[in-house]
């Protein structure tokens, strides 16, 4: 029953990094892409009915850890405790920047709130990705399954590293950069024109950055976890999930030249590399939950120390009631996720649109 | 008290506190935005639907505040007080996360198409997700309280060989006799807060002369629902609720009360103040006897006192968590009389000429923020000195890894932040309001 859950939750997760990574990926290239009053408003709107749902995955997925895996949750949180705040804040300025501009039609308003949105956004991926990068190196967790990490300590990883390190930064800026890409796609396909291509030039243009950094950080996670290893040397089966990520960048790469050599048929292309980018974030994510399991956080100090689904799992009739709510839960939410993307499909434009 | 522990507490109780001044709106508005698009498609009057309109941009403000200063409430349990949340998490982690799961997309997700969609959507199809965004928002007030309710009376857990808290029976847990009383009470609470404020701003255009006859539905809308919820709100669901508080926390209705000893024919103290190292009520005005026909149904019954229970399980703050039920009290018996006096005028058809009437409407704005703050006061202070009534102590269940320093670094940041976000809001609600109902709605 726990490693159920530890499946739910990682695909909880993996879901909130695909949906809410594209509307904070296309944050990031807001300022860069957008040039006029009106591309910006078209960005705006092609996330504007959709972002805040999409960062309900997160509260969901919070929740759902909560209960799911109460200690980790209790460990995890108030060891984190200073960048989770600061997660928070960012989220909070980050929900202003969005839904504020639109109320006062004045260009210093307007250009304050949309370096907020813009800033808040890419600090939030490496944010994201440094807690990522956290997770996989392991934390400084005591024999009562507590911690608490300073922001920094030497940059180094070892069994007392801050939260950020040279590891946890490479990761930080890998996530930056697959945001930026799974958002600049995301802003493509949904826009036109001048404002989809300078978005699709973007993801050409990070295409190579991304599979460099890929390679490092899976370079780097292996010398500073070898553990890493171990799930896919018992389990052959999961070598198919680096198989999946190489392929998605192929994919993104073939879309991308296609869709600029074949400008009628772009549409199709644009969907196919957007399709690309979440099947490698999914295979990325999917890669490091099977890398871990059935560890959930693992010790810097003491291998012992580590959480696992055996000792942070809630009891057992919770685990089994939890499961009949959380797939009526899960069918209801996918049925209005479906019907508001199909509502508002398509390009977005400006002329008849909005309230 | 150790520092650390009051830096912990302040920390939840202001970041809440800031935060339920936004759902006890949003609550309250969607079920009179329903009424407005339902009027819109009987009466096929445009004014409804621009009312409406209006409402939902001012909801839609209130409901980013709500959203943005909601998730740090959902994280604290972490990093506040990760004691508590290792304890009981697998019991309270249930109501918490299918808030999530059955609330909060479907809040989002329709408001989405609520906000964006009126022109892709048929009237209809536009009422039912006003509908939906109701649902959504009710529904998550009913996981919060019962994650509340369990923490005042818990039921359904069982022990677990760590010590920890484990769920023993779901439907205990989700249909808990204190979650449905405190339910009942705490969204009438959230429904005055939406009527109070909708006629408010109705009083303000017809002092105003502007927007006349948007100011007269919406005065005719929030006085109605006022009047109903301002009655339900005494009785039966506060009455009940008082109930609940007596039989499952004595000392805690003594102290609400100022009762310091046991007396028979024990009075109701309407103002006085309470001294409690003397351990009595310094001023009364009282009305004798009152307090057994309230409790035991029998005027002049013999209560007991603060002083029938061991002072470690008694209120720490007696005096702050006397003033917020006093208050609480007090406010509600006032409602009661503005709102009845109103709806008199109205049915009389002498409402929208009575300046000093809408005058008092005008005023009303803050009073119900206040009662609604006063109230959740006099729930978490009357637990006190429990976490978990019985289980755990407050003292017990802090994150003992994060230090009062990094407690209070965050509680200031959050200070500033709030106070930021404040002024954001009233400055943004106030432009709506001077715009008008009849202005074109802002967007993307």
């Amino acid at each position: 029953m726990a490693t159920l859950w530890f499946v739910i939750i990682a695909i909880m997760l993996t879901v909130y990094v695909v949906l809410d990574g594209f509307d904070l990926g296309a944050g990031v290239i807001y300022l860069i892409v957008a040039k006029t009053r009106d591309e910006r408003r078209l960005v705006l709107r092609s996330i504007g009915p959709v972002w805040d749902g999409n960062e309900v995955w997160l509260v969901a997925a919070a929740g759902t850890l909560y209960f799911a895996f109460p200690q980790l949750y209790a460990s995890s949180f108030s060891g984190f405790y200073l960048p989770l705040m600061m997660v928070l804040w960012l989220l909070m300025l980050r929900a202003i920047g969005i839904e504020f501009r639109a109320h006062i039609d004045n260009r210093v308003w307007q250009g304050f709130f949309d370096v907020v949105f813009s800033v808040s956004s890419a600090l939030l991926a490496i944010f994201f990705g440094a807690a990522l990068g956290n997770v996989v190196r392991g934390v400084p967790l005591d024999h009562e399954g507590y911690f608490f990490e300073p922001l920094w300590t030497n940059f180094k990883p070892g069994p007392h590293p801050g939260i950020l390190d040279w590891y946890t930064i490479l990761i930080g800026v890998l996530a930056l950069v697959t945001l930026t890409v799974h958002g600049a796609l995301y802003v493509a396909l949904k826009t036109e024109n001048d404002l989809s291509r300078r978005a699709r030039d973007i993801a050409v243009m990070l295409w190579p950055v991304q599979l460099l950094l890929t390679c490092l950080s899976l370079i780097a996670t292996y010398f500073v976890r070898p553990h890493v290893m171990t799930n896919y040397g018992v389990h052959p089966i999961g070598v198919l999930i680096p198989m999946v990520v190489v392929g998605s960048l192929a994919v993104m790469a073939w879309a991308n030249r296609q869709g600029r050599a074949q400008e009628q048929r772009q549409s199709k292309k644009e969907k196919l590399a957007f399709l690309g980018s979440t099947l490698y974030i999914m295979g990325m994510l999917v890669g490091v939950a099977f890398a871990l399991y059935p560890v959930l956080l693992p010790a810097s100090t003491e291998p012992v120390y580590s959480l696992t689904i055996n000792n942070s799992a809630a009891g057992h009739h919770g685990l089994v009631v939890g499961f009949i709510w959380w797939i009526i839960g899960t069918v209801l939410t996918l049925g209005y996720f479906v019907f508001v993307y199909r509502m508002f499909r398509g390009k977005v434009r400006l002329e008849g649109e909005g309230y | 008290m150790d520092s650390a522990l009051l830096i912990h507490r302040l920390h939840f109780a202001f970041t809440i506190t800031f935060h339920y001044l936004f759902p006890q709106l949003t609550m309250g508005l969607a079920p009179l935005i329903v009424v407005l698009k339902t009027l819109a498609l009987r009466r096929h009057g445009e004014i409804y639907n621009q009312a409406a309109r209006f409402w939902a941009s001012i909801f839609g403000i209130n409901f980013v505040l709500g959203v943005v200063t909601g998730i740090p409430m959902e994280f604290q349990f972490g990093t506040n007080w990760s004691h508590f949340s290792r304890f009981a998490g697998g019991v309270i982690g249930q109501t918490l996360a299918m808030e999530g799961m059955f609330a909060f997309f479907l809040e989002s997700a329709f408001l989405g198409l609520f906000l964006y969609g009126e022109k892709r959507l048929t009237p209809r199809a536009h009422l039912w997700s006003a509908v939906a965004v109701f649902l959504g928002s009710w529904l998550s007030g009913y996981f919060i309280i019962a994650t509340d309710a369990w923490m005042q009376y818990p039921v359904g857990y069982e022990r677990a060989a760590d010590g920890s808290i484990q769920l023993g029976s779901f439907w205990k847990l989700v249909l808990n006799p204190w979650a449905g009383w405190q339910y009942a009470h705490n969204m009438s609470g959230a429904a005055i807060t939406g009527a109070f404020v909708m006629a408010s701003i109705g009083a303000f255009y017809l002092l105003w002369g502007k927007y006349e006859e948007y100011g007269r539905i919406f005065v005719k809308v929030g006085v109605v629902a006022g009047c109903l919820f301002s009655v339900l709100q005494v009785f039966p669901t506060g009455d009940q609720q008082g109930q609940m508080v007596f039989r499952h926390q004595p000392p805690t209705l003594a102290a609400m009360e100022g009762l310091f000893t046991e007396q028979a024919g024990a009075p109701i103290v309407l103002i006085g103040q309470p001294n409690v190292d003397e351990g009595r009520i310094d001023n009364p005005v009282i009305i004798p006897g009152a307090l057994g026909f309230l409790t035991y149904r029998r005027w002049g019954a013999r209560m007991q006192g603060l002083d029938a229970f061991p002072p470690e399980f008694r209120p720490q703050n007696i005096t702050l968590l006397y003033y917020s039920y006093h208050i609480m009290v007090g406010l509600g018996t006032i409602f009661i009389a503005i709102m009845m006096l109103s709806a008199l005028l109205l049915w009389r058809g002498k409402l929208f000429q009575a300046r000093w009437m809408l005058w008092i409407l005008l005023l009303s704005l803050p009073f119900p923020y206040i009662a609604n703050t006063a109230g959740w006061m006099t729930a978490e202070l009357g637990r006190q000195p429990w976490l978990v009534y019985g289980l755990m102590l407050t003292a017990d269940g802090y994150s003992k890894t994060v230090s009062a320093g990094n407690g209070l670094f965050t509680l200031l940041g959050f200070m500033g932040m709030y106070t930021v976000l404040g002024i954001l809001f009233l400055f943004l609600v106030r432009r709506e309001i001077e715009r008008g109902p009849a202005a074109e709605a802002v967007g993307h």
